[in-house]
């Protein structure tokens, strides 16, 4: 049970700092967590350390690849209006 | 009689200029001596300062605790210059050789900031470290910090024992429903809180922070964004109360909002305040506090003097081509230093001269007016004012070339005298059309850069240079802006000052014909 980083990660270390089981390092070209050291934060705090930092959204997901931090629930930027931004940059 | 110069940070030690003749300058007149020493060679916390010391911004934190509506962490851009923008993240020990070798290479460089590209309270190690190893080696150089104070109160002392003699703020609101609409979430004791709580926790800690520093003596300025129609009404309350606190600088600086940044109020289409609202919120401010208008919103890997970026000169890869002796190199920032303050001394005694009045006890002249019978006027009182911009590289001069200007200077001559009351961006914080070889999504190319100048201008009635072309001479007369080239090489306020004197005697100072009501 572990969670992980995707390529959305910006490598800003703040998930590595408050990481409770330093299962989390700097790496090529982002943050990785290493399973065997990821708690998930289960027994130490009522939510996930790193998720709970984390300044981008879907850059923390689970086993099942599902986001921690799903689109929208960060930047309080409406979907559709992010969607429509990031085409025209 | 000759008109006074409002000038900001020469202003210290005449308790008597604060305030007074409605003067909305710069300045930090109601400050104690002992406060004026400690920033008269801060480019960042004193106008003066700033045309002569150099700052640079490490950026060893990068991990932040709160999100803000105007940041998004995600983009770096070579072209953009603006907080929480940083393209080479160091380690201390990287960021502490980059720092030597700035100061071996610019000796004027004063002082030494963290302030991201995240908050550096949120980096205690990384932070304290880079500090710690700086004062080691270059116990010269000032250490400085900006933070959104979160997690200020817990590292007061630890402030305190790094000999971090100042401290920057960002307080953007002290009432939580509005806080709300500018914090999204904040990281607070293990969990990510959002909301009004989070508007709330966030606002308690910056102002037990503030506290507790103004209880250490540590300088505190503080920073405010003016968001329209979110806190701009709001920053006179907040300017009143951080001052009873204890801050001795508020800096209100505009709102940088553009969709291509990716940032919330980017994305909805927020704008940032014009001109002249920042203008009317600065001057309505600083009937309370000393406001400071020469903030340039830099990144967070700045280098050089204000409103310049050397940044790109000293990346990682070509420090090794500089290291060099850092002994000769702290001897010559102390010649330097001493040699600017003696130029700056003596740019006040040439105003003394030209009859500015002076302060009537300590060693400075305060040259901000002090009373309605100090203002001694030479153009009638009913005289209207009249905006001049300037082109300067720096040391308060008229010293650029205005094909070579980023940025202007604004002042305001008036019957009270001149005042510095801002800066203009020739080509806004991205100087994206030119460099990155494609027109904006407005269509607009290199050529017009001439045209977004003349907008930027807007209001000034005179420009100053060093020298100016042909076709951009015609171009600024015909949009009502009178170059002149005259007063190259002469310090801005006394080639402002004549200017006015001069436009007063050709009656253009008649107040019917006020160009801008």
């Amino acid at each position: 049970m572990a969670l992980s980083i995707t390529d959305a990660c910006i490598n800003c270390w703040a998930c590595a700092d408050v990481c409770p089981n330093r299962a989390i390092h700097a790496d090529d070209p982002v943050f990785v967590i290493e399973p065997e050291k990821c708690t998930e934060c289960m027994a130490e705090f009522p939510e996930a350390q790193c998720a709970a930092i984390c300044p981008v959204e879907c850059a923390i997901v689970d086993e099942l690849g599902a986001a921690l931090n799903p689109p929208g629930s960060l930047c309080g930027i409406p979907a559709e209006k992010l969607r429509v931004s990031m085409e025209a940059v | 009689m000759d008109l006074p110069v409002l000038s900001g940070a020469a202003s210290f030690g005449n308790a008597r200029a604060a305030g007074s003749c409605g003067a909305a300058s710069g300045a930090l007149s109601h400050l104690p001596e002992s406060v004026r020493a400690r920033v008269q060679d801060h480019p960042c916390y004193s106008e003066e300062a700033h045309h002569h010391f150099a700052r640079m911004h490490v950026a060893v934190a990068p991990a932040c605790n709160i999100q803000c509506n105007y940041c998004n962490r995600k983009y770096d851009c070579a072209n953009e210059s603006r907080p929480g923008v940083a393209s080479e993240l160091l380690t201390p020990a990287q960021a502490v050789r980059k720092a030597l070798a700035v100061a071996a290479a610019i000796p004027q460089m004063a002082v030494l900031g963290i302030a991201g590209p995240g908050d550096p309270l949120a980096n205690p190690e990384r932070t304290f470290e880079t500090f710690r190893l700086l004062s080691e080696k270059a116990p010269d150089i000032k250490l400085c910090v900006s933070t959104n104070g979160l997690n200020l109160p817990e590292y007061v002392d630890k402030i305190a024992r790094h000999n971090i003699g100042h401290v920057t703020i960002t307080i953007n609101c002290l009432d939580p429903e509005i806080g709300m609409r500018i914090y999204p979430w904040i990281f607070w004791r293990n969990r990510r809180v959002r909301g009004r709580e989070a508007a709330a926790i966030l606002i308690e800690q910056q102002q037990r922070g503030l506290e507790m520093l103004a209880e250490r003596d540590i300088l505190v300025k503080v920073n405010s964004v003016m968001i329209p129609g979110v806190n701009d009404e709001h920053l006179k309350e907040v300017s009143r109360a951080v001052k009873a606190k204890g801050a001795f600088l508020h800096n209100v600086m505009p709102l940088i909002a553009d969709a291509g940044h990716g940032t919330y109020y980017g994305i909805v289409g927020q704008r940032g305040p014009t001109t002249a609202e920042l203008q009317a919120l600065q001057d309505a401010c600083a009937g309370d506090m000393a406001m400071m208008r020469h903030c340039r919103q830099c990144r967070a890997d700045a280098v050089g003097l204000l409103g310049e970026d050397r940044g790109a000169e000293f990346a990682l890869d070509r420090l090794d081509a500089m290291l060099t002796d850092y002994d000769a190199a702290m001897s010559r920032r102390k010649e330097t230093r001493t040699a600017i303050i003696r130029q700056m001394e003596a740019g006040r005694e040439s105003k003394r001269a030209l009859g500015v009045p002076t302060a009537e006890t300590g060693t400075l002249p305060a040259v901000v007016v002090g009373q309605e019978s100090a203002c001694r006027p030479l153009v009638a009182a009913n005289c209207r004012p009249v905006r001049m911009a300037v082109a300067t590289t720096g040391q308060g001069l008229i010293n650029q070339h205005f094909g070579h200007a980023r940025e202007f200077l604004v002042y305001e001559a008036s019957p009270a005298g001149v005042r510095f009351i801002g800066h203009r961006k020739s080509d806004l914080y991205c100087a994206g059309t030119e460099q990155c070889g494609e027109e904006d999504g407005e269509g607009r190319s290199a050529a017009s850069t001439l045209e977004r100048t003349i907008a930027a201008l807007s209001g000034c009635e005179v420009l100053l240079c060093a020298k100016i072309g042909y076709e951009p001479w015609s171009r600024l007369e015909a949009a009502g802006i009178q170059p002149n080239g005259e007063h190259a090489m002469e310090v801005i306020e006394d080639a402002v000052l004549a200017v006015y004197r001069e436009m007063a005697l050709a009656g253009e100072l008649d107040p019917v014909r006020q160009k801008y009501a």
